[in-house]
Parts: C-alpha cells; structure tokens; sequence
C-alpha cells in the first residue's frame, strides 16, 4: 500500500521517529566515561566501569540473580501459558470470556496496587525476598504475553494435520509431540523471549518484593537512579538495553521467518 | 480418557449426556487458574481488607481530610488523560505513515515503535533526566546558543511527566490505531475521490470513521495504563503533585502506613476498573489489551 504522504507528514514521521529511539542511546557514550561522575558529554573514554560492573559484587550479583529469575519466569509462564491456550482453545466449557478477562488483565491492572498485595500476601507465607517469590510474581504479568502468543500460534494451528495424523493411527500424545509442538514452536519461542524481557525489566514489583541480600538488576539501578550517580549506572543501563534489544530482535526474526514459512 | 471431575452443575435438571468428543484440554485451565486465584485475585483481596480493617474503613477518609490526597486523584485523571490525547495526536499520523509508505519504509518504522516497546522503562525514563534536567543536554545547548539565560524547568513538572509518559506508551497507541488501518479495504478511499471527494474529504468521510475503532482501543489503554504509572511521574513528575501510584510507594515504603497505602491502591484501582468497565460498554476487553491484533 503506497500513496502520497504530504512532505510536511514525512518530516513529521522522521522526526517522531528520530525522538523514539535518540533520547535513550544517551546512556551509551556515559557508560565509557573516564571520571567518577555520570554526566553527559561524557569526560575521557574507558573501559574502567564495565570493569566495575563484572567485579563488583553489587552489580554483578543482581545481575546474575536478575538472569536466573527470569530464566525461571520464562519455564513457569510458558508451562502455564501453553497449558492455558491449549485449554481455552480445544476445550469445552462454559466462562471462557470471564477467564480470559482474568488473565489478560495483569497488562492493564495499576501494578503498584499489585506489587502491594502481593507484599501482604508473600508476608504471610514468608516468601518476602525470596527468588521463589519473585519469579512467581514476574509470572503473574508474564503470562499473559505468553497465552496471546501460544492462543494466536493455535489459532492459526490447521487441525486438519492432526486429525490427518491420528487417522494415520497416532496416538494423541505422539500427534501433540510431533505435529502440534513443532507448528507452534514459533509461538512458544516468541512467547518466552517476551517473557524473560519482561521479568529481565521487571522494577515496581521487584522493588516491594525483593529483601536486601536479593536484589534484582532493576532494582540496584533504582536504588542508584536516587542516590549516588556513578557511571557505573549507565554501563548497567547500556547492558539492560542491549540485552532486551537482542532478545527482541530474536523475536522479530522468528516472526518474520514464520510469515516466510507461511504460502 | 475418563474424567472423574464433576462440574459442579450436576444439580441442574437434565444433565446433558456426556459428548463423546469431550476434550481433554479441558482440565488444563485449572493450574492457570489455581495460579492467577493466588497470585493475582487474592492480592487484591489483601490490599482491599488491610485498607478497610488497619485500623480502620476511616484509611480512605484522608481523600477527603488531605489535600494532597484528593489533589492527587485529580492529578493522576487529568495526567493520565492528557498523555492519552498527546499520545493519540502523535500516533495518528505516525499510524497513517507507516500505512501509506512503502514496504520497506514501514519495517523501519515499525522497529523504532517496538524498540522503546520493550526497552527498559527505567533506562529509558533515566535517560530523559540526562536531557531535561537544569543542567541536562537541552538546557545546556540552549544556554550555549546563548537562547536563554537561566535553564528552564523541563522537568519534576507535568511536561517532564507528559514527555516520559507520552515517550513510554506511544507504542500502545501505534499498534491499534496501525493494525484497524490496515482493516480498512484498500479500494474504498479510491472510490470515494473517483466519486468526486476531495482527498481531504475522502480522509474525513472515509478512512477516518474507518480507523476509530483502532483509535478508541489505543486511547483506552494508553489511559488506563497512564493511571497506575510509577516510574516516570517518580523521575520526572513534580514532588509536589504527585500521581496516586507514588503515593501508594510513599505510604508503604516510607511511612509504613499500610492501611492508609492500600486504600489509597484501592482507590486507584477501582478507577482504573470504572474506566476500563466504561471503555467495554465500546469495545471488547480482549481488543483494549491486545489492541484488536487477532
């Protein structure tokens, strides 16, 4: 679909999109500052706070435990998620929009108001500050993304292939391995990269359940963000964005590799 | 495969005689649920029974007693509102951009959506501060060029907040509006001006009208979504008119009034439910979050 943009709408749209990405690769160059204190324009150039980021347990254990929670997020959302999809799309029962409405609102629900329930909760089963506890928590707002992504890949699923394959005399558990799993790998895998970047990302809920020995990466940043601005900082920052943009490149490319796939 | 689960209808007159192509999926939904029944609804039961019995259902009359309370509730509405009409004048003709160019030229466009998309909020929020404060990039060029004197007040005000937020949902305005564009049959703006409209009136009569269902899903989630914002009013806003999720923050971080924090989280969700609730009577939840994508 090509028309005439007015040249006035073009300038529009490069300068809106210049303001999307511009503002926020500001943390790069800050991140390879040579002084002790995070400013821009940036003062020298060295490698001296990346240094500090591996070595320094503060940073490099967040940033470890941030990778395992998420890891984790990633397994617990796309088992329930998968299942979830699986169920409201092959079974039969009645409620299907009201669970829907359940599961999806995580996405829109304020998650403060979440993030202080779940405080409450997690005080009584003494789960506060617990890996256990904030993976379940990442997984709450995982979810979600994860059933949109398994739902669209199974609707999109032809069921003829199955029933072809179980009037081959297959049996359901072998026609879901070898027919359904591999049709909706795509699905599976974009479901879980959206997962992990979520929980990878993940602050406002980390921030009420996290303990003082474990913190995640965003959490640190936080507490930085309103204390000491050391360049330290930005290299986290560089890293978190780097991290996610890779993922979701990832993402992208599955993406266009299904529509490839596809007649 | 033999269920042993009985729905719970069984007392209802006639049970209908089990199909024989009953499914098996069926008992799958239940580890969603169990999960989001723990995690999700009993959280909120929590919040709603600390703010009504710790110490007492008088946790909400500070809206009404405090000022800062009610100004607050005003302030997170008209913020929240104000983003979503900023949001929605800059994603509209991005949308229609990305419709009207070529192949290409939308890829592009669409990779610079996405990226902010998924990038951390907290990265991206930290980074306005770098050019908006007093001694940011902005007012220190502008000071150089010799533009002004003193450095202007970018933020810890409603354009800091406007500015971040607007930056930080712009992409939930932009699928919508983006994919009910697409929806629209190609041939019939062409037919309107074969008719005689202009192209404005074929924009006005045509693919406007067309487009609005986009428009309302992005409007609505941008919206709602602005209310319970946290991080960016936190950076950029102004201390003194606070959105009510800082005051969620403050009151249990800093004051350990849990009571008066979660009738205050309670407030903020039961307006972001009225608005949502209101926003379905339009159109359906499942288009409002997943922007009508199918």
């Amino acid at each position: 679909m090509t028309r005439n943009i007015p040249l006035g709408l073009k300038i529009f749209g490069g300068v809106v999109g210049m303001l999307l990405i511009m503002p926020t690769l500001v943390v790069i160059p800050m991140s390879f500052s040579a002084s002790p204190l995070l400013k821009f324009p940036p003062e020298g150039f060295s490698l001296h706070w990346y240094g500090v980021f591996f070595t320094d347990p503060l940073w490099s254990s967040a940033a470890l435990r941030s990778i395992q929670i998420a890891a984790l997020t990633t397994v617990l959302s796309l088992l329930l998620g998968t299942g979830t999809a699986l169920a409201m799309i092959r079974g039969r029962f009645r409620g299907k929009s009201p669970i829907q409405v359940l599961i999806l609102s995580p996405i829109i629900m304020p998650i403060v108001v979440l993030a202080v329930g779940l405080y409450f909760v997690y005080s009584d089963w003494k789960i506060l500050g617990s890996v256990g506890g904030l993976v379940l928590a990442h997984t709450v707002i995982a979810y979600p993304l994860v059933y949109i992504s398994l739902s669209t890949a199974l609707k999109a699923l032809d069921s003829k292939l199955e029933d072809a394959s179980a009037s081959l005399g297959a049996s359901k558990a072998y026609t879901f391995r070898r027919i359904t799993l591999p049709l909706i790998t795509p699905g599976l895998l974009t479901g879980a990269l959206f997962a992990f970047t979520m929980s990878w990302d993940e602050l406002i809920l980390s921030i009420f359940l996290t303990g003082p020995t474990v913190k995640t990466l965003p959490v640190v940043m936080w507490d930085q963000v309103q204390t000491e601005l050391s360049p330290t900082l930005a290299v986290a920052a560089t890293i978190v964005m780097l991290v996610t943009i890779v993922l979701i490149m990832c993402a992208l490319l599955i993406g266009t590799r299904r529509k490839a796939l596809k007649p | 495969m033999i269920e042993e689960m009985t729905p719970p209808t069984k007392t209802l007159p006639a049970p209908s005689r089990r199909s024989p192509s009953r499914s098996p999926w069926t008992a799958l939904i239940w580890p969603g649920l169990v999960f989001m029944a723990l995690l999700f609804i009993l959280p909120f039961i929590q919040t709603a029974v600390r703010a009504l019995t710790d110490p007492g259902p008088q946790n909400f009359a500070i809206f009404f007693t405090d000022p800062v309370y009610s100004r607050s509730l005003i302030t997170t509405f008209v913020t929240a509102l104000f983003v979503a009409v900023v949001a929605l004048a800059i994603a509209y003709p991005y949308a229609y951009i990305m419709y009207a160019a070529p192949k290409a030229m939308t890829a592009v466009m669409m990779v610079l959506v996405l990226l902010p998309f998924f990038t951390s909020l907290l990265v991206r929020t930290y980074a306005w501060t770098v050019w908006l404060q007093e001694t940011g990039i902005i007012n220190s060029a502008l000071l150089n060029l010799g533009v002004i004197e003193e450095p202007l007040q970018l933020m810890r005000n409603t354009l800091g907040v406007t500015i971040g937020m607007t930056h930080a949902l712009l992409p939930f305005m932009v699928f919508p509006i983006y994919s009910s564009m697409l929806r629209i049959q190609p041939d019939l703006v062409p037919a309107a001006r074969t008719l005689g409209a202009t192209p404005a009136l074929a924009f006005r009569t045509v693919f406007l009208p067309l487009s609005l269902p986009g428009v309302m899903s992005g409007f609505l989630i941008v919206f709602v979504m602005s209310l319970g914002y946290y991080v960016t009013p936190a950076l950029l806003g102004s201390p003194r008119d606070s959105m009510m999720s800082e005051l969620v923050v403050n009151q249990i971080e800093q004051q350990i009034q849990f009571g008066t924090g979660s009738a205050i989280g309670i407030v903020l969700l039961v307006l972001t439910l009225a608005i949502l609730f209101a926003g379905t009577r339009i159109i359906s939840f499942k288009d409002i979050v997943t922007g009508g994508r199918p």
